[in-house]
């Protein structure tokens, strides 16, 4: 077989024209997962070029991976071979909005932040407030599967994607689902692609629902003194009547961290060592004081000596809130680019369990802890290297594995750790114990990408 | 051989757990569909224990197997289109754990839909998915067809609200997927496996996702003179925002049917009835029913009646669950069609209904989830008429295609089964059907479970293999 270097720049310009084949190195390095550098980046206009991209990789044997703004990438384990980055910007249309059945299709390289902004004029939305919101893409979003506060009412995507368009390791170009809301026909495949970082195939088209904007929203702001006081408010709103939009628990830490990564000024205020729960609440005036009443009630039944604060925010300050928020992730990363973060599913009654769990293996290893927890029962755990102490990866490296092992085998969640430092992932498998259901994974893999070619290594299991 | 498989199966299961009379298999020859399909036995497992023995032996003797739950489905997804064992989960009937905190439910598949409500009702939680036939289905068989209802409007369908599986593969081996955490990390196989019509496992446990019930429900019935009127009224309803729990539409056809047996208080005179649901705190349900009423008055709705109690509200859901029973009062035989189009679609797509029916001789029915575009137009036939039998499934076609061409699809919540895999092709390319097929191999290389399903057999359109039945009534959702 001729080596990739010679063969590719030519075949790749004649599929999508020589402006959009990348192949100098210096160019490169903006593709780069994990430290390895493709041989090339193309990105296709259509998806008959992505189909026959993807056919010439096969022939050629190169290994592929999908990418949107690649604000994501670092999410896997580090792939095994790496060839071609496939940059799906460029397929960036909305190829039909009909706002009066609220649905939409749009090809995958589209930004959320533009599509929000299309949907918007038509009073509606996407509930997909994601970590790196003004760039990242709706392919990008799904494939990784990151998630959204706005969960707790409207679900992931898996309950609002209607259909999908894509391109397997065989270089078809198939799709499953349809675009109106209700659909049965055929096995929903396109579900397989929802956090799938680009093992099966290339996302090139996504059908999604749309929800029309409330008239009005509000932030509960509460703010308590222990963990447990901001668990039982939780427990209180789950099991009540309200249907919140989002509800949120953020450790000190995290309002911390949040407070810094805003300019001006900070967004949690005046209790520094609190424990503070945002609710996202949504309707009309009446609806909303009636949230205001009964979550007031709640706050302070919860546990009445832990409550310090409560506040509800109708105004503009609450979408920075919301935008903070959904950004942890970011936020983490630029106080600290050595943390290690975790999602943690976890039911919310053993949440205390996690809060305390996590903190003991912080503790034994000198670490700061990072904890947010989304009330429906996910949350983000992140551990990072003690300010004064920032070579202390040895530590944060056993501390990842204690975490998972703990994960597994006490508090009966799962647990990935979508962000860590490169050089763990050499020890550290990043998706968690070992899956009860992984021999089904391999084969869903195998009849989606029979050669391998996409994102080789990179997914649970080293799919 | 026949003999020792069923010999081997009442060695295991005991002989109650067995039937292989032919008197006894007549019913199992049925669903809610108009297919027929013989098994050479039906089994009773208790256990996931047991599934798997069955497995096994079905593997032994090289014999088909074709999971079943309560037999009310619409598109013969339970009927042994190539023979083989039926097994029945009817047995494999509890419920194993309710968590109410956490708000999750663990049943076997042979759970009884609506029993899984009432058991979590005391705590003010309900298994969302409601398909009409709720008092019967079973929850495995909700899983397997993805089954709909009136309330999967607002509430999503089965898929959203399943979280884990204990499957039996063909090969015998049990495997957990999901469970009540969220997010389990790698491919979301519960998505896969909920509503693969029994074609990839045996689903042997389901852990569900309870929803909170409601604390105010306004039911609202508009009442109109002509269906355009009905049709716009709904387009307006999504259009402005409002989201009802439930938005159905009965057309006068049906509701006089309906009237005549149910005594719902539709009114015999009118065109259309729009039966309205709208839920949540009581101060956004009062201001979605005052807002629902508006757009009905504004698209000449003649009245709109809000029932006032549960009493009330009762009889106008059993006016609408029990449709399908009083239209087989009208006629033995009936076909009854499960296409969605877009929503802004539904003017003329129930004219051009008219039209094609009348084109063919038909006067057709429609009682439907409008809210969602899910039509389930009814065409009456005489199944004693082979030739009026004929007609009758080309213009159920004709509608499907016409849906189709609309941007919608073939079925929203019956299933593929038997008698829609002939239409697979006017939706998906070949491209598609061979990645699906795919993965049906995948898990069913061999097409033990659930064989001649879903997948067109490469037979052409033309050929109808669907046959009438005598007498058959179960209700759609």
């Amino acid at each position: 077989m001729s080596s990739p270097a010679n063969v590719m720049p030519s075949r790749l310009a004649d599929i999508v024209g020589a402006t959009n084949a990348v192949t100098d190195p210096r160019h490169l390095e903006a593709y780069e997962v994990d430290g390895k550098r493709p041989t090339a980046a193309v990105r296709p206009g259509t998806a008959n070029e992505v189909a026959e991209l993807v056919k010439l990789a096969v022939a050629e044997n190169l290994a592929v991976i999908p990418c949107g703004a690649r604000t994501k990438l670092g999410i896997g384990m580090t792939p095994s071979r790496y060839d071609l980055a496939i940059d799906m910007t460029r397929l960036d249309r909305v190829i039909s909005y009909d706002p009066g059945d609220l649905t939409l299709s749009v090809e995958s390289g589209i930004s959320v932040s533009k599509l929000a902004a299309a949907l918007a004029e038509h009073n509606q939305f996407l509930p997909l407030e994601v970590p790196f919101y003004d760039r990242a893409t709706i392919g990008g979003a799904l494939s990784s599967g990151v998630d959204s506060p706005l969960r707790q009412l409207y679900g992931t995507p898996r309950d609002f994607v209607l259909g999908m368009e894509f391109v397997t390791g065989e270089g078809a170009l198939a799709k499953s689902g349809g675009r109106v809301v209700k659909n049965v026909s055929g096995y929903d495949l396109h579900k397989l692609f929802l956090g799938a970082i680009g093992s099966l195939g290339v996302i090139t088209r996504v059908n999604l629902r749309t929800f029309p904007l409330p008239q009005r929203s509000a932030t509960v702001l509460a703010a308590f003194r222990w963990a447990n006081g901001a668990f039982e408010f939780n427990r209180a709103i789950q099991k009540s009547l309200l249907r919140p939009q989002a509800v949120e628990i953020l450790s000190p830490a995290a309002s911390a961290i949040l407070n810094a990564s805003q300019r001006g000024k900070p967004i949690f205020a005046g209790h520094d060592s609190a424990w503070w729960v945002a609710v996202g609440v949504a309707g009309n005036d009446s609806v909303i004081a009636r949230c205001e009443r009964e979550l007031s009630a709640m706050a302070q039944i919860a546990d009445r000596d832990s409550l310090e604060s409560f506040e509800l925010l109708k105004n503009d300050s609450q979408s920075r809130i919301w935008s903070a928020i959904c950004e942890l992730p970011a936020a983490i990363l630029r106080a600290s680019p050595q943390a290690a973060i975790f999602r943690v599913s976890c039911l919310p009654k053993n949440f205390a369990g996690l809060c305390e769990g996590s903190d003991g293996i912080a503790n034994k290893f000198s670490l700061r802890i990072v904890q947010a927890f989304r009330g429906i029962g996910v949350a983000c755990v992140a551990l990072l290297p003690a300010e004064e102490n920032l070579g202390a990866m040895p530590q944060l490296k056993q501390a990842c594995a204690a975490m998972l092992d703990t994960s597994a085998n006490w508090w009966k969640t799962s647990a990935t750790i979508p962000w860590c430092p490169l050089e763990f992932k050499r020890e550290i498998n990043i998706w968690g114990a070992g899956r009860p259901d992984f021999s089904l994974m391999q084969k869903v893999k195998q009849a989606f990408d029979p050669r391998g070619i996409f994102a080789p290594g990179r997914f649970v299991g080293g799919l | 051989m026949e003999h020792s498989l069923l010999r081997s199966l009442e060695h295991l299961l005991g002989r109650d757990a067995v039937l292989s009379r032919p008197e006894d298999l007549l019913l199992y020859e049925y669903d809610g569909s108009v297919e027929v399909a013989r098994p050479h036995c039906v089994v009773f497992p208790q256990s996931t224990a047991h599934a798997v023995k069955i497995v096994e032996l079905a593997n032994r003797f090289k014999t088909p197997i074709v999971g079943r739950g309560a037999g009310t489905g619409l598109s013969g997804g339970a009927l042994a289109r190539q023979g083989g064992i039926i097994v029945s989960f009817a047995r494999m009937n509890r419920i194993l754990d309710i968590d109410v905190e956490n708000q999750r439910a663990v049943v076997q598949p042979g759970v009884v839909n609506s029993d899984l409500s009432a058991a979590v009702a005391h705590a003010g939680l309900h298994f969302a998915p409601d398909p009409s036939s709720q008092k019967a289905c079973t929850i495995g068989g909700n899983v397997s067809e993805n089954a709909g209802g009136p309330h999967t409007l607002a509430y999503g369908v089965t898929t959203n609200h399943i979280l884990g599986l204990e499957l039996v593969l063909p090969t015998g081996e049990v495997i957990r997927t999901g469970g009540k955490t969220l997010d389990p990390p790698g491919y979301d196989l519960c998505g896969l496996l909920v509503g693969s019509e029994g074609t990839l496992a045996l689903v042997t446990e389901i852990t569900v996702r309870l929803t909170r019930l409601p604390e105010a429900v306004k039911t609202l019935l508009a009442i109109y003179d002509r269906v355009d009127d009905a049709t716009e009224t709904v387009v307006e309803i999504t259009a402005r925002g409002i989201t009802p729990a439930a938005c159905e539409m009965l057309d006068g056809w049906t509701l006089r049917a309906v009237e005549a047996w149910v005594h719902a208080g539709f009114p015999l005179d009118s065109a259309a009835v729009l039966l309205i649901e709208v839920d949540g705190l009581r101060e956004s349900a009062e201001e979605q029913a005052v807002a629902v009423t508006e757009v009905c008055r504004q698209h000449g709705a003649r009245e709109v009646r809000v029932a006032r109690d549960e009493k009330e509200r009762e009889l106008l859901w059993k006016g609408r669950k029990n449709a399908f029973g009083a239209v087989g009062r009208l006629s033995p035989t009936y076909y009854v069609q499960d296409g969605v189009i877009p929503r802004t679609k539904l003017p003329q797509t129930l004219r051009e209904i008219d039209r094609i029916g009348k084109a063919n001789g038909f006067e057709i029915g429609n009682i439907f989830h409008a809210g969602d575009g899910n039509l389930h137009p009814i065409i009456l036939f005489d199944a004693r008429d082979e030739k009026q039998f004929q007609r009758a499934v080309s213009t159920a076609d004709q509608i499907i295609k016409f849906c189709i061409e609309m941007g919608g699809t073939i079925t929203g919540e019956h299933g593929v089964g038997m008698e829609k895999d002939r239409l697979m092709p006017l939706l998906f390319s070949e491209a598609d059907l061979a990645l699906m097929r795919g993965v049906r191999d995948a898990f069913n290389p061999d097409a033990l479970l659930n064989p001649a399903k879903i997948f067109p057999t490469g037979k052409g359109c033309g050929e109808v293999r669907i046959r009438p039945l005598v007498q058959q009534g179960a209700a759609p959702a």
